[in-house]
């Protein structure tokens, strides 16, 4: 058993995706308080880049996992190297990031190393000598403090956005190394027709610092335009509470809130949204909220801290304008 | 196609949660107990390929006595059979004490599919499902909004919602699928569903009877614990403006670049 932390890298494009960084930030503190060593694992085909990259990061070792049979993403696969190389290292600490992916493969990899596993950590320390997470339960009308077991390997998915991305240091280099991964195809039984990307012109959600979010005050799908260009403009996200996906006006992936995402950014935008405790779930941990609405009594604005009672349809555009403008001088 | 959902009891959603004094779990005293959410959505999923398909739908449960009234709402929604594994030497397991114990039962029944709901609304934790995947040697597809299913080849294709966009996977059956609530609308028990459900059995199972060793299950096996329970941080209400949109938008742009600072 070794005393370092790992973080498992997701990637796209040659890049790593923000969450890998967030957690590599975090991993540094806690290989200095563990008094281990920072190790990026990258799973993937072609992954050169993205290792390179991981250095100036914070990652002392970084473990080129390239295998054809590791793109495009499959749990199979994933599984497989990811457990190979746990199983060869030991580490006592595992990042992965609460994504579509992690939340895919890791529960997977826990039950085949009979590891340890706490899922959407929103925090996690060493304290007296004991790894302690916190994770929103019971549709986050409660923290749960979750204290892993001595021994073995720990393995921690944590939520997006709930650390900040370390500055990147130019010159500091990992040692970069090649891991073998035993892979046949046998072994990779699902099988990807499609990764059908959603055109977006504003960021996705889980990754966002600014979420712009309408509820049933929009009336209607084509006033979802009204938020798009205020996100362009914020250089935002665009979500939504439940009422405008039950009514088809956006899809299911735009969903904040008990049945939809949980999002944790700098500043969330509610516009036209009541707050109901079906949505407070997925976005009460925002860093600040500014709330839109015509009704003073929403009960968003019992959370708000800025709380604007007016109409959005004329607020929103001028805002939009606004910004422009700001964003413009600086 | 035999399929098998797995059901979990947990606290309706809707009603408040309280927290015991001392910090170490809920308060379930007087609290409305149903049936998760999301296996509500696997339950329909299951039954709608039974329909289509024909075969059986097994309804199979872990946890203590009152988890069969959980189970019996999937048996009103139209499932065959339905199964309890209930022993006192569960208590204190982690997931995949948890996961262990399913596939010990899902191992003596025929299936082609294994339906599980996305996660569970009380731990939110959204492990047991790939852990069970794994411990059954199957494929699985996490999260699906889509399914459709191809009897010639023997596979399933779903969709899944991915971050930016949606991953369409053909899996070969058996296989493991966790749900989405945006695959399907569940049904409301009929009444005769609901007086049909009320007289059916539901098979109790204990540890012993699947020939699960104590030690891989329980507060023993467990790799973690919930040692403390609290109440959200509270978030102050902050100044609530009501002005014309003017001044609205001044005092906004303000916020976010003094307060927020994200401009």
């Amino acid at each position: 058993m070794s005393k370092d932390v790992w973080v498992i890298i997701e990637h796209q494009d040659g890049a790593p995706k923000k969450i890998s960084l967030e957690l590599l930030g975090r991993a540094r503190e806690l290989a200095e308080t563990l008094g281990g060593t920072v190790v990026a694992f990258v799973p993937g085909a072609g992954v050169s880049n993205v290792a390179e990259s991981l250095g100036s990061r914070g990652a002392d070792i970084v473990y080129a996992a390239d295998h054809a049979l590791l793109q495009p993403y499959t749990a199979d696969a994933y599984a497989q190297a990811v457990s190979q190389a746990l199983q060869a290292e030991q580490p006592t600490l595992v990042l992965v990031g609460s994504t579509a992916q992690g939340r895919d493969y890791a529960p997977r990899v826990a039950a085949r190393l009979g590891a340890g596993i706490v899922t959407d950590c929103a925090s996690l320390e060493v304290a007296d000598g004991h790894l302690v997470a916190t994770r929103p339960m019971y549709t986050r009308k409660t923290i749960g403090t979750v204290v892993f077991s001595s021994g073995g390997i720990r393995i921690a998915v944590v939520l997006p956005a709930v650390y900040s991305v370390p500055p990147a240091e130019a010159g500091r280099r990992a040692e970069i190394r090649a891991f073998q991964v035993a892979l046949d195809s046998k072994g990779v039984r699902t099988q990807v027709r499609e990764v059908r990307a959603i055109q977006r012109e504003t960021v996705p959600l889980t990754e966002a610092d600014v979420i712009v979010s309408g509820g049933r005050g929009l009336k209607g799908p084509e006033n979802f335009a009204l938020l798009d260009a205020l996100a362009k403009a914020l250089g935002a996200a665009v979500g939504s509470s439940r009422p405008p996906v039950d009514s088809g006006w956006v899809s299911h992936d735009y969903e904040i809130g008990q049945t939809g995402k949980t999002v944790s950014p700098q500043v969330y935008l509610a516009c036209g949204i009541s707050g109901a405790p079906q949505h407070l779930a997925g976005m009460s941990g925002a860093k600040y909220i500014v709330a839109i609405n015509k009704d003073s009594n929403a009960p968003i604005f019992q959370l708000a801290d800025l709380g604007i009672v007016g109409d959005l349809f004329e607020i929103v555009p001028k805002l939009t304008e606004a910004i422009r403008q700001a964003k413009g001088r600086a | 196609m035999n399929i098998v959902v797995c059901v979990k009891q947990v606290p309706d959603t809707e009603a408040p949660i309280r927290i015991r004094p001392d910090g170490s779990g809920i308060d379930e005293s007087g609290l409305n107990l149903v049936m998760n959410y999301y296996d509500e959505h696997a339950t329909e999923a299951g039954l709608r390929l039974k329909e289509q398909f024909g075969g059986s739908v097994t309804l199979i449960g872990v946890g203590p006595e009152r988890t069969k009234e959980a189970l019996r709402t999937g048996l009103a929604m139209g499932a065959d059979e339905a199964i309890l594994v209930s022993d006192v030497a569960l208590l204190g397991s982690d997931h995949l004490g948890t996961a262990r114990v399913l596939a010990a039962a899902i191992k003596t029944l025929p299936h082609d599919l294994i339906i599980c709901g996305k996660l569970s609304t009380d731990d939110n934790a959204a492990i047991v499902g790939p852990a069970l995947a794994e411990l059954l040697g199957l494929p699985q597809a996490t999260a699906i909004a889509q399914l459709e299913v191809d009897t010639s080849g023997g596979t399933v294709v779903v969709h899944r919602e991915v971050e930016g966009g949606v991953e369409v996977l053909e899996v070969p059956l058996p296989a493991l699928l966790t749900v989405e609530r945006s695959l399907n609308e569940p049904r409301y028990p009929s009444l005769p569903g609901i007086m049909k459900a009320k007289r059916k059995e539901i098979k109790t199972m204990s540890l012993a009877d699947l020939g699960v060793e104590v030690p891989s299950v329980g507060a023993t096996a467990a790799k973690s614990a919930l040692t403390r329970l609290v109440p959200p941080p509270k978030r102050q209400a902050g100044r609530m403006i009501e002005e014309d949109a003017e001044k609205a938008v001044a005092e906004i742009v303000a916020f976010l670049k003094n307060e927020a600072k994200v401009l």
